[in-house]
């Protein structure tokens, strides 16, 4: 039994995601192959070989990769498995593998499980539903399991000591009907919000985006944690989008996230309420975040901030 | 340019649902259900493209029991012009629900379908992109803004880095994210307009599509629930727990 990884890449380097996708892969069982699509991709493919329990990297390194379009990399990932009678297909459910994957499975005609937390056996996986409020234990039915992994869920492999045999595959042909006009990328020294230890949030109670940056921007820097937001912030337009943690937005587990002036609706704890440490910090004494929060400061956040940015 | 726009009826978004004692599966009896919230939004972008002259017909459809009615009437009192039910009440999947919607983008010959990202009850975030796949259509998901000219759309998506502009040739499907608008509410007078609208019911069985699922569900459970823990004093009290109990700064 094979299993194929689907990468996520920026050409250079392979992404943190790909870890964890490669850790359920394991959790499976069988060989592991990883496929990585990309254009001047050696470095990633490179890195892919060097993780530990990855036996064999099949690079497909064309200009249509470029881009990373649904339709060119389904049907790559199609051409991929009908070469090798794969048992699995996998990707990490980020923006990019819950792009593809769907596509994937389509064509294949076979479901997919979406966002798995648990392997519970070759066929059957437990994966989130309502929120996050519920686990269902799935089993399929179909000859290949096309996957996308919650990658919270799953340790990261180790990135080095496994050498992998690198076999480049051809191409499949270009869809050539998307064109990517533009991207507008956060740019930040923080971690990754997805990879963060700590995460520093902040919720509506901020008031602005002014006071976002005033306040939660120096705790982070001082804490050397990620900043993520409620959507309630997002859509107020304190932050960008690629903040938003939550039901539909990034679902995070650091070691300690500290919600600033989040009430904590339901969909925003379905993002983050496996964290380790959970502190919130809110002037509302019954707000549902203490329900979850393993130390709450009730208090008003524009005096506790700056106090608590000065005690660590 | 005909607009078909895919909604689906679940738990409202403000109820929290209940495993069942015997854990086979979710409580949904005598329980608030509504449009995918998503989908609100789906239907409001497509009624804004007919306003705006874009469009010139938005057709909703549904799948699912004979409930979904409702959802339709919701859909057409936001704007859509007529619905189409494929009733069942069998257990759809989204691959299932992909291949209704192919044969009804098959008959109806929309040049674009727009729908949610994801339902807020299975959160699979599927059933865009299998149909575009069906159709071998180009697809757009997760979208933030849309601008449809001529033959192409340009529609800007919510990635895990920032957003990310695709421009895309039509016939395309789209799929939304929370972002793209803000659904307006159902005015009385479009409730009851709505009422009057058309609404077609079909059944699977009249495409020839086999909704058996894929997926079994062996059981459901709640997530270990996380207990509550203090109130600290003061920020020293905090910093101090955290360094010395907790151990995570």
């Amino acid at each position: 039994m094979a299993i194929l990884v689907i990468a996520e890449h920026d050409n250079a380097s392979l992404k943190p995601a790909t870890l964890n996708a490669i850790t359920a892969a394991a959790k499976i069982g069988g060989d592991i192959h990883v496929l990585v699509a990309g254009s001047n991709c050696a470095g990633a493919a490179e890195a892919a070989a060097q993780v530990a329990g990855v036996v064999k990297v099949k690079v497909a390194d064309a200009a249509h990769y470029a881009d990373q379009t649904a339709e060119n990399i389904a049907a790559l990932v199609i051409e991929t498995a009908k070469s090798a009678a794969y048992s699995h297909l996998i990707a990490p459910a980020t923006t990019g593998g819950k792009n593809f994957m769907p596509r994937v499975a389509a064509l294949l005609d076979v479901a997919q499980v979406s966002d798995i937390v648990g392997v519970e056996a070759a066929d059957t996986f437990v994966r989130p539903i309502y929120a996050g409020n519920v686990l269902a234990t799935v089993q399929s039915s179909d000859s290949v399991k096309v996957i996308t992994v919650r990658t919270t869920a799953f340790e990261a492999a180790a990135a080095a000591g496994g050498s992998a045999a690198v076999e480049n595959v051809a191409a499949a042909a270009d869809a050539g009907n998307c064109k990517l006009v533009g991207r507008e990328l956060t740019k930040s020294a923080r971690p990754e919000l997805t990879a963060a230890k700590i995460i520093v949030s902040g919720g509506r109670g901020v008031g602005n985006g002014e006071n976002y940056h005033a306040l939660l921007e120096p705790l982070a820097d001082k804490l050397g944690a990620a900043l993520g937001a409620s959507r309630a912030a997002v859509d107020a337009g304190f932050v960008p989008n690629d903040y938003q943690v939550g039901q539909t937005g990034k679902i995070v587990a650091p070691q300690l996230y500290i919600a600033v002036g989040i009430s904590g609706a339901i969909q925003h704890l379905a993002g983050m309420k496996d964290s380790k440490v959970i502190v919130a910090i809110n002037k509302d004494p019954e707000a549902p975040i203490f329900q979850v929060a393993d130390y709450g400061l009730v208090g008003d956040l524009f005096e506790v901030v700056p106090q608590l940015t000065a005690a660590v | 340019m005909k607009i078909l726009v895919p909604v689906k009826r679940v738990v409202d978004y403000n109820v929290k649902v209940r495993v069942k004692s015997d854990g086979t599966g979710v409580d949904i009896a005598n329980v608030k259900m509504s449009m995918n919230p998503f989908d609100e939004i789906a239907v409001e972008e497509a009624v804004r493209l007919k306003e705006a002259g874009v469009a010139t017909e938005v057709v909703a459809v549904s799948a699912g029991v004979a409930g979904c009615q409702e959802t339709l009437r919701t859909a057409m009192a936001i704007g859509a012009d007529r619905g189409i039910l494929v009733e069942t009440d069998a257990e759809l999947q989204p691959l299932a629900v992909a291949k209704l919607l192919k044969a009804l983008v098959d008959k109806e010959q929309p040049r674009v379908v727009i729908l949610g990202k994801q339902a807020i009850d299975d959160d699979a975030n599927q059933t865009g992109q299998m149909l575009a796949a069906l159709l071998d259509w180009p697809q757009a998901t997760f979208a933030s803004k849309v601008v449809i000219a001529g033959d192409r759309a340009t529609v800007t998506r919510e990635v895990d880095g920032g957003l990310e502009t695709l421009e895309i040739p039509l016939p395309a499907v789209i799929t939304t994210d929370l972002r793209l608008n803000e659904p307006r509410y159902a005015t009385l007078p479009n409730i009851m307009k709505a009422k009057k609208k058309p609404l077609d019911t079909v059944k699977p069985a009249d495409f020839g599509v086999d909704v058996a699922p894929r997926l079994k569900t062996l059981k459901v459970a709640e997530p270990a629930k996380r207990q509550a823990g203090v109130k600290v004093a003061d920020v020293a009290d905090l910093v101090a727990k955290l360094k010395n109990e907790a151990k995570v700064i």
